[in-house]
């Protein structure tokens, strides 16, 4: 079963085709970094316009690169939300439009399981109980699932992302948009001992994050480094920025895991490409018991094979599905109560 | 009208104490740097019009969150925009003629497209959790 994949719900427009949940066969990402980094971050109306330059070509090039026929492809998947207002309705737009001429069904994906979902193209499977952990621009989640069916949302920040932290961090910073990128490259040759920075909520008892704060102290010591006429050390505190929000996030991980003994622990998301994040995460004792699996970094950014990977599933379990030409986009589309 | 706030959740109180005198198609400008307290007094916002969702999370990256209370919250953040011709085409104006409170932050790169019955509101920095919050409301009332 071949579903073709699309996802413009951020700043990357990228198609691709998915066998049978599993097995791609072209990914194609177009991103738009260069565009945006003049302006230092996403800017909603230049994302739709270039999307809806490039998508169409890259569904043609996608079909071209595998010599897929047209008539081959058994349902088109698209990113329903959350996301971006206008970008996301590009994708929507095309997909039901295609879905309609080639007579196929429609499915509308949410792009944070189809983050989880990302192992499952590297060849990986998921056992139960599972924890998973969604760490990207716009989303900090810590998922608890027994079954495919039942997933809750155990914790969440309660203000700012642990991406939007990254980017704004670097911004401060003079890093450079995007910012997580950015912040791990700097972060290798800084000390992160040298600045003690905050870590919202880690000892809170619950599940729940904060990076408001860490990214307000940053601040106020780079305000205070300037006023005190010294070069600022970006390596340095972005190493420190970077050691504190890591711990964090390892700190919910690994009490959201001892509340279940998952099997699986899954991390998805753009930040899931940290490298210090990767490194600790697989070095926590507290996970040893569990196989914990992290996309490769191409598929932990935004990417179409999620998609059209998590919609193939779907297909397959026959549950029901968020679909026909109905359905609309969702910048804020809630969460419901399981991984597919 | 100036006030000093010493702590996020003083913030909150301010920020929900002011919603709660406010009517529909009210919009709260918010200015002030990262980290001057915006999204904490967004929140503070949907506090004061009974928003129930349990966190108000910063709209950095969607842009836009509504949310339902009293009246339709609305919190806006153009963080990530360009001022100029960019904002336009957006559909703010949906959110900004509608039935709601309409919270936007970085409001100064929509500068003279906000609409004259706009309440604008500037945060400043005046400590670690001090902050100095200007209200003014339009006419200077």
């Amino acid at each position: 079963m071949l579903i073709l994949g699309i996802e413009t719900s951020c700043d990357e427009t990228s198609v691709a085709l998915v066998e049978d949940g599993k097995k791609i066969l072209v990914n194609l990402v177009a991103t738009q970094i260069d565009l945006h980094r003049q302006f230092g971050g996403v800017v909603p109306e230049v994302a739709s316009r270039a999307h809806l330059r490039v998508l169409a070509p890259l569904v043609r090039e996608a079909l071209e690169r595998t010599g897929a026929e047209k008539e081959s492809v058994s349902a088109i998947a698209y990113t329903i939300g959350p996301g971006l207002i206008g970008s996301l309705l590009v994708g929507v737009s095309l997909a039901k439009a295609l879905a309609y001429s080639w007579s196929v069904p429609a499915i509308g994906v949410n792009h944070l399981k189809a983050h989880l979902y990302a192992p499952i193209l590297a060849g990986e499977e998921f056992e139960f109980p599972l924890v998973g952990l969604i760490v990207s621009g716009g989303h900090t989640l810590l998922v608890s699932a027994r079954s495919w069916d039942e997933a809750e949302i155990v914790g969440s920040t309660r203000d700012d992302a642990a991406g939007e932290a990254f980017d704004k961090v670097a911004a401060l910073l003079g890093l450079g948009f995007p910012g997580g990128p950015a912040v791990d490259r700097a972060a290798r040759e800084g000390d992160s001992e040298r600045f003690d920075l905050p870590r919202g909520m880690i000892r809170s008892g619950d599940l729940d994050f904060s990076f408001s704060g860490v990214k307000t102290a940053v601040r106020y010591l780079v305000e205070r480094l300037k006023a005190d006429g010294e070069e600022i050390p970006a390596a340095d505190i972005a190493a420190g920025f970077q050691r504190a929000a890591v711990d964090v996030l390892v700190a919910k991980l690994t009490a959201a895991a001892g509340a279940v003994s998952p099997r699986t622990v899954v991390i998805g998301g753009g930040v899931a490409g940290n490298s210090e994040l990767r490194r600790r995460v697989s070095e926590a004792p507290e996970l040893s018991s569990a196989r914990v699996l992290i996309a490769p970094l191409a598929l932990c950014s935004d990417n179409a094979a999620m998609i059209a990977g998590l919609a193939g599933r779907q297909l397959e379990r026959g549950g029901e599905l968020t679909t026909g030409l109905a359905a609309d986009d969702d910048p804020n589309l809630p969460w419901t109560p399981a991984l597919l | 009208m100036k006030i000093t706030t010493r702590s996020p959740e003083e913030t909150r109180n301010l920020a929900a104490g002011l919603v709660r005198e406010l009517g529909p198609g009210s919009v709260l400008a918010l200015q002030g740097p990262l980290g001057s307290g915006k999204t904490c007094f967004a929140q503070g916002c949907a506090r004061g019009l009974g928003v129930e969702e349990r966190y108000v999370t910063s709209p950095t990256f969607v842009l836009v969150r509504e949310y339902s209370g009293r009246l339709p919250f609305y919190h806006i953040d153009l963080y990530r925009l360009a001022p100029g011709p960019e904002i336009e085409g957006l559909g703010l104006d949906e959110y900004l003629e509608g039935n709601g409170v309409t919270a936007i932050e970085w409001a100064e790169k929509l500068a003279g497209r906000l609409p004259g019955r706009t309440i604008e509101i500037s945060l400043a920095c005046a400590g670690e959790t001090e902050r100095e919050i200007s209200i003014d409301f339009p006419g200077g009332k």
